[in-house]
């Protein structure tokens, strides 16, 4: 699946967008952040604190108990700050 | 429902005249009676220290997505006529403008209460994050409770709605 990092958590991962490819027992968006966390240091660093990083699915917010099962593109960014 | 309205979102880079928007969403219309704009615009400060501008990411794809949901959710609530956003990303210097959420309807209740619903869901739900640059280097704004307290009125039923003013 494709991953996509904004803002801070973009700097902090160090790219913008990757390919991953999560083992089966990854069922949902917080599971995703743990397991992205363990990959290096720079990721663990951009989710060293998960549970104020938002996410979301194929362009639609989600919570992090969601299923990411048949998701094209998640995205992880920080709270937003437009307007 | 309401009869036609008319939607305008997008986002841009380049910088815009807000009046020559609100002239293109009233043109040509005699039904409308009421049109409530919003402006955003770049302070020189943030948290109280200067800053010389500020540079606005977004999520392209999604943020356009989210916006048209929320216009949508604004239409069911109020008979608007007409809706009109344009958000700039990328740098933006004091005293330019960032944002402009404009709202038309046959009266002004309807137009007041949507462009505060919009703003409030733009600054909360839509993927944008502001980056200021200072003496000090770059740092991102973080997220206010206050925006998060703003966008949450919105979703009480409206019983709750009309006790809380």
């Amino acid at each position: 699946m494709k991953l996509l990092y904004f803002a801070w958590v973009r700097e902090r991962v160090g790219k913008a967008e990757e390919q991953v490819d999560p083992p089966p027992g990854v069922a949902t968006v917080a599971e995703l952040m743990e397991w992205l966390a363990m990959r290096d240091e720079r990721h663990a660093y951009a989710f060293e604190n998960a549970k104020i990083i938002r996410a979301a699915i194929d362009r639609h917010h989600v919570r992090a108990d969601a299923a990411i099962a048949g998701a094209g593109e998640i995205a992880f960014f920080p709270p937003m700050t437009g307007g | 429902m309401f009869g036609a309205m008319t939607t305008t979102i997008r986002l841009q880079r380049e910088a815009f005249d807000t009046a020559a928007e609100v002239a293109a969403m009233t043109l040509g219309r005699t039904n409308i009676g009421a049109v409530v704009t919003f402006t955003g615009l770049c302070r020189a400060d943030e948290n109280g220290a200067p800053i010389a501008a500020l540079t606005l990411e977004h999520y392209a794809g999604m943020a356009e997505a989210e916006i048209a949901r929320h216009v949508d959710e604004a239409e069911r609530r109020w008979p608007l006529l007409g809706v009109t956003v344009v958000h700039r990303y990328g740098r933006i210097e004091p005293g330019d403008v960032i944002v402009l959420v404009a709202t038309a309807s046959s009266h002004r209740d309807a137009a007041f209460a949507a462009a505060s619903f919009l703003m409030d869901y733009l600054k909360t739900r839509a993927p944008f994050w502001k980056q200021v640059e200072t003496a000090a280097g770059t740092e991102w704004v973080d997220a206010k409770r206050a925006d998060d307290v703003a966008a949450e009125r919105w979703s009480a039923p409206p019983a709750q709605r009309k006790a809380a003013k």
